[in-house]
């Protein structure tokens, strides 16, 4: 039951009639905005992300320690005391002698640094690695696959048969070969993220180009004399974009997840750098003496973990719109 | 069909040729040299190399090094078990992590399917919420970080399963890498059963199975699970991968002498072992290609929508 309301009264002159408000035209991207922002697992997706980013970024530049310095104090006989395996504690506390008015919220590691600092300092290093290389990832891979796509023929088969080989040698062999030839570290762990993601990326690209390469805008834009790389990066790259970027969503966790393995076996992060994998492996070590140890990179990891894949599947939601009326 | 499978036979036998010779290559022509030690004179360099063969042309190695393989030997270790033959350490090792490995694809496929076949039925109701809880769990903590946790717990706080893998009780000591390791699989294949479930369960020929008056348990064995199960083997090929991959830290972290922890001591060891990388990486991709095969092949044999469309392509 319609009740009129006072705003139906005034007379129509007065509204703005250039503005349709019932059937107003939305933007594809506006709408998937909206979708995705009503989606409450999508926007606890990225209120985690959120807040690890914000401490990855600021808590090791406000925090009073460094993250690879040993802190230690010296007593009035002047010896030197480091705060080795110190549990979690805030100021003032009575029971420990010499570091009872320093705070170490997570505790200090066996060396005796601040694990709050270097938590914070390897989730920083963990995103870096992840975006550095996901964002090389998307750009080889797109490109490789909408080149693929969009010649056909011969290209494409040459291509694709490229892809199936480089596809069918395992992870595990390629990180190892690479491991040989590098020195370890980040280097080694972005190098073997760039030879094992891109693939799936430029699937995807391919797939979407496949699709895109038939519309009628792809002719307009041929029959006004647009050469091919005008018409593969300006007018289907766009459009293909959607799909990519929800691949990129689930690529990050795989990449920070391959950090952690490779850091934890021991061919990725050397100390005293420290990524989340290595924070891990750190505390694993000590697991039986300091249990409190391995807690937080661990939390850091699957709280990333989760929400990135939650940002991934909201936007694939979001997404499945236009997917559907493909 | 027998077109299909030739084509994909032959396929893999060349991918894995490649990858043999790339793999070969790569390692050969890796800076640094065996000998490269002060105590030993050029005389003695000169004479090692030629009584390994290093100084023979690259293909000719690789031949050599193939016919050495057709013989169903890997040829000798450099460092890693002091230049012993590598067969019999990799059957052993590999014997243990197949053992493993299948435990938990097995335990994996069983409970992820319940799980996967609960949600969809409970669909909207609390036992949904809680196996989406389940799987969302499996895909944001790595099989090793729970490993961690069961061993800390179930090994260390309360002494019910051995701390390190022991050979002779194998049961209870594969308990706990086993489950870590199904926990990945669990969490695919029941967010995929359920989905696969949701839609076959609303498909038309199941709402026509319901009017003609088919209800409750034969109603889901007979038409829902058969149609919604097929897709499924489909995933199964990517989880055997994931299973190396997290295998590798897992016998890292509980002591298994398997082929994960092998690959871990010839990379991340002291010193790399050349010969040990290439056996390990061929085994691997042997293993892999050989499973990407079979579930091509099963699938095809499935589903003849695929071997159909394979015809006309390539």
């Amino acid at each position: 039951m319609y009740t009129p309301q006072k705003d139906d009264f005034n007379f129509i002159a007065e509204r703005n009639l250039d503005v349709d408000e019932n059937f107003a035209s939305q933007g594809y991207w506006k709408g998937v905005a909206v979708h995705f922002l009503r989606n409450k697992f999508a926007v606890t997706g990225v209120i985690l992300v959120s807040i690890i980013i914000f401490f990855a970024l600021f808590a090791p530049v406000v925090s009073s320690y460094n993250y690879d310095e040993i802190v230690s104090v010296t007593n009035s006989s002047g010896k030197e005391f480091i705060a080795k395996s110190l549990g979690p504690q805030i100021g003032a506390s009575e029971s420990q002698d010499f570091f009872a008015d320093r705070t170490f919220l997570f505790g200090t590691d066996d060396m005796g640094r601040d694990l709050w600092t270097r938590t914070w300092q390897g989730a920083r290093v963990s995103l870096i690695i992840a975006f550095v290389a996901i964002l090389i990832d998307m750009i080889v891979g797109t490109s490789y696959g909408l080149i693929s796509g969009y010649f056909g023929g011969l290209v494409d088969n040459a291509l694709q048969r490229f892809i199936e080989i480089a596809g069918s040698i395992p992870t595990l062999v390629i990180i190892s070969i690479l491991a040989i030839f590098m020195e370890k570290g980040i280097g080694l762990v972005i190098a073997s993220l760039l030879l094992t993601e891109w693939i799936g990326m430029s699937k995807i690209a391919r797939a979407e180009c496949l699709k895109l390469k038939e519309r009628e805008y792809v002719l307009a834009s041929r029959t006004l004399g647009a050469g091919n790389f005008h018409i593969i990066f300006k007018q289907i790259l766009p459009n293909a974009i959607g799909p990519i970027i929800t691949q990129v969503m689930f690529s990050i966790p795989v990449a920070i997840f391959t950090e952690a393995f490779l850091s934890f076996v021991g061919v990725g992060i050397v100390l005293p750098q420290c990524s989340i994998g290595s924070l891990i492996e750190a505390g694993f070590n000590n697991i039986t003496i300091l249990p409190y140890q391995i807690l937080p990179p661990i939390s850091v990891l699957a709280l990333l973990m989760l929400g990135f894949n939650l940002i991934g599947d909201g936007f694939r939601e979001a997404l499945a719109p236009k997917l559907e009326d493909m | 069909m027998t077109k299909y499978i030739t084509k994909r036979i032959f396929m893999s036998a060349l991918t894995l040729f490649i990858i043999i010779f790339v793999l070969f290559v790569l390692i050969r022509i890796m800076p640094g040299d065996p000998f490269s030690v002060e105590r030993m004179s050029a005389e003695m360099i000169l004479q090692k190399r030629e009584e390994l063969g290093l100084n023979k042309p690259i293909l000719v190695q690789f031949v050599d090094y193939l016919s050495l393989l057709a013989s169903g030997s890997f040829g000798n270790g450099t460092s890693l078990y002091n230049g012993a033959p590598i067969k019999p350490i990799l059957t052993t090792c590999l014997m243990n992590s197949f053992k493993i490995g299948v435990l938990s694809i097995l335990f994996g496929t069983a409970v992820g399917l319940t799980i996967g076949i609960v949600a969809a039925l409970n669909r909207g109701k609390f036992l949904d919420g809680l196996c989406t809880l389940v799987s969302i769990l499996g895909v944001c903590i790595p099989s090793y970080v729970f490993m961690i946790f069961l061993q800390y717990t179930f090994a260390y706080k309360i002494p019910f399963f051995p701390y390190f893998f022991d050979p002779s009780k194998f049961l209870t000591s594969a308990v706990m890498p086993a489950m870590s390791l199904s926990l990945f699989a669990i969490s695919t294949i029941a967010r995929f059963t359920r989905n696969e479930m949701l839609e076959v369960l609303n498909s038309d020929y199941v709402k026509l199975a319901e009017a003609k008056g088919l209800y409750g348990f034969e109603l889901i064995r007979k038409h829902v699970l058969r149609n919604a199960l097929i897709p499924i083997v489909t995933v199964i090929a990517p989880l055997v991968v994931d299973l190396l991959t997290g295998a590798m830290v897992i016998e890292k972290i509980y002591g298994i002498n398997g082929v994960g922890k092998l690959m871990v001591d010839a990379i991340a060891g002291q010193g790399v072992d050349y010969n040990y990388v290439l056996a390990l990486g061929i085994v691997f991709s042997a293993l892999y290609i050989g499973a990407m095969l079979v579930l091509d092949i099963l699938y095809g044999i499935i589903d003849p929508r695929i071997r159909l469309t394979a015809k006309e392509g390539f």
